[in-house]
């Protein structure tokens, strides 16, 4: 039933750029699904392990600017009089730098807050986004500042024996992105599913508990951060090809609030959460910018996630999910319990 | 307890909350195999005494061994996989995850894998997994909750929720256990199933310190037992000695023998 969902709803997205000729509403739907990558990331950190990272942002940009710089290549100085030169590499190894490079800063922010719990992390990954920021508008020799990186080339993949494919148009990129999206999204269900992440949600239950039998807090909340912020990563480096001009703004504190409305209002800690609280929250501003000028959108957005918020408590899918569960069982007796077949009275 | 090797050590500890003393110059040992009980009036420290010896606590002063590793400077998780395992006097489990759930998480020493291994759903990771599902369904039925595996734990009766982190404790693989009061909120019966379970435990060698008020259920199941009164040890031996003792009997009795 689950399986079926999901695969109905991964052949619908895929039929979109089949029938929907708009440009402007495949572009809608292309910078919503990097948005909504982004969101799943932060869930694995938000709902899975109740960190909020409220400057998370900085891994989606990092991504971003990791990812042009090794397809643009750059020159700069060094303190002592060197000089570093890097040529363009292709915006594959970019994608995949970035993916290492954003886990990277994951680790040691990371490192410096899980020792502390509570509000400290929250504080630590603003911080950092605002210094990211800072470097990225300070440094000009190698972010050319506010002027911004341009002409950030295409991804092209490499197809063994043929060459290459440049993915130029908007279907080729919509496609890229549901990929990708598709594989972050596999891959935290299989995190959430495994032993890894019962330990991530025991210690989110119950700390003292956990760490009682023998589960490593700052171990687990640390592999967490690396996993989302490489995920965050990609989706950053998904978005500078994409768009192919970034500035600092992309670090903007409002982009991570963003993702946060999108992770909430579709269930923090529900697997499809981001996934449906990211279309709709992308995809708002289309139905929004015929009516309201932008700077009243953000009114409306937050009427909206209220609205939600209060018809479904706990987020969409978790919310729907639990109706549909009382809903039936109401009617039908449970199943009886099956555990394991041995025969064995006690463990040995 | 003379033949017997030791498992743990407690050594001059004592315990300071600013100008409280919480535990003074406790010194004790617990043999392997043994069933020790740990006694004593409310506040008198027995709840304080198991948080220095699994790290959650660090004394002001003395030191704390089990099998012959010290174990000052180890955090909680690292205590817990020396074989080192507690449950808390207040209600502890998962309460949002099912009895079952709640159960695979206490597995968790025993079901490290490589997370690539468990990403890529290798055959490794899912014969781990298969193992550990077996083994939480043993578990469940060692302590006599199948009926409730499906269930939130948090939705339990106070004396089944309590017998989930007993659960959950074994599920860590302890080698000595340490029970704070587990069959407080439990009702006769229950207790009487708890006394079965604990023999059974200690009779797979695991050694255990439990704190108790329960006196009859004490007396019964102790191999050996420490009274501890304002943080000081006023008398250590057997069920039958300890009985017997003045300084104990002066101590229940000026508590309010209620309570005893
Ligand atoms: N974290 C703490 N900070 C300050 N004082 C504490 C702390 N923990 C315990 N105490 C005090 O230390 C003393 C011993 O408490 P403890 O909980 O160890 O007693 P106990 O023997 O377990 O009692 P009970 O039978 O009621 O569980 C009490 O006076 C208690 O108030
Ligand atoms: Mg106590």
């Amino acid at each position: 039933m689950r399986a079926a969902v999901t695969i109905l709803a991964v052949a619908a997205l895929a039929s979109v750029p089949l029938w929907l000729r708009d440009p402007y509403l495949l572009n809608a739907l292309i910078t919503t699904g990097i948005f909504v990558i982004g969101a799943m990331s932060l869930n694995l950190l938000l709902g899975f392990t109740g960190q909020l990272s409220l400057g998370h942002i900085a891994f989606f940009g990092i991504g971003a600017y990791v990812s042009a710089l090794t397809s643009l290549g750059f020159d700069i100085g060094l303190p002592g009089g060197f000089r570093l030169v890097h040529t363009p590499w292709p915006p594959i190894l970019g994608f995949v730098l970035a993916i290492l490079i954003a886990g990277l800063c994951g680790y040691f922010v990371g490192l410096l807050s899980f020792r502390v719990r509570g509000a400290y992390f929250v504080i630590v990954t603003i911080s950092f986004a605002e210094v990211v920021r800072l470097v990225a508008l300070n440094w000009v020799e190698l972010t050319q500042g506010p002027l911004a990186l341009t002409n950030i080339p295409f991804i092209a993949l490499p197809l063994p024996g043929l060459g290459e494919l440049t993915l130029r148009t908007k279907m080729q990129n919509y496609y890229l992105v549901l990929v990708v999206a598709l594989i972050a999204y596999l891959l935290i269900a299989r995190l959430v599913h495994s032993h890894f992440g019962r330990s991530m949600r025991g210690l989110m239950e119950n700390e003292t508990l956990a760490v009682s039998v023998g589960i490593d807090v700052t171990r687990t909340l640390t592999i967490a951060a690396v996993i989302s912020a490489a995920i965050a990563g990609a989706a950053g480096s998904l978005y500078a090809h994409y768009i192919r001009i970034i500035d600092p703004e992309v670090f903007a504190f409002i982009n991570t609030v963003t993702m946060v409305i999108m992770v909430i209002s579709g269930g923090k800690g529900s697997l499809a959460g981001p996934v449906v609280g990211g279309l709709i929250f992308g995809l708002l501003p289309v139905a929004l910018r015929p009516v309201m000028a932008p700077e009243a959108q953000w009114i409306a957005y937050g009427g909206v996630l209220i609205a939600i918020l209060f018809v479904l408590p706990r987020g969409i899918v978790p919310s729907l999910a639990q109706r549909l569960t009382r809903r039936r069982s109401g009617t039908t007796a449970l199943a009886p319990v099956t555990l394991t077949e041995t025969g064995a009275k006690e463990p040995a | 307890m003379t033949a017997r090797s030791i498992a743990m050590t407690i050594d001059q500890v004592a315990v300071r909350f600013g100008g409280l003393v919480a535990i003074s110059d406790m010194s004790f040992e617990v043999g392997e195999g043994e069933i020790v009980s740990l006694i004593g009036p409310n506040g008198a420290g027995k709840t304080t005494a198991f948080n220095v010896m699994t790290g959650f606590l660090t004394p002001s002063a003395g030191r704390v061994a089990y099998r012959n590793t010290a174990l000052a400077g180890l955090k909680p998780h690292e205590i817990a996989d020396l074989g080192l395992i507690r449950t808390f006097q207040r209600t502890s489990v998962f309460p949002n995850d099912t009895v079952y759930d709640n159960l695979l998480i206490g597995l968790h020493r025993q079901g490290r894998v490589r997370l690539l291994d468990a990403i890529l759903s290798l055959p490794g990771a899912r014969a781990s997994e298969r193992k550990l599902r077996q083994r939480a369904g043993e578990l469940l039925e060692w302590v006599g909750l199948e009926r409730r595996a499906h269930d939130a734990a948090g939705s339990l009766s106070y004396g089944e929720q309590r017998l989930v982190g007993v659960a959950l404790a074994l599920a860590a693989e302890p080698s000595m256990l340490l029970l704070d009061e587990p069959v407080s909120g439990m009702n006769a019966s229950e207790t009487h199933r708890f006394v079965e379970l604990i023999r059974g435990i200690r009779d797979r060698g695991i050694t255990i310190l439990l704190v108790e008020h329960d006196m009859p259920m004490v007396m019964t199941v102790s191999d050996r037992i420490v009274v501890l009164n304002y943080g000081r040890i006023i008398a250590e031996g057997t069920p039958e000695v300890i009985r017997n003792d003045p300084a104990v009997i002066e101590a229940y009795l000026g508590h309010g023998a209620g309570r005893a």
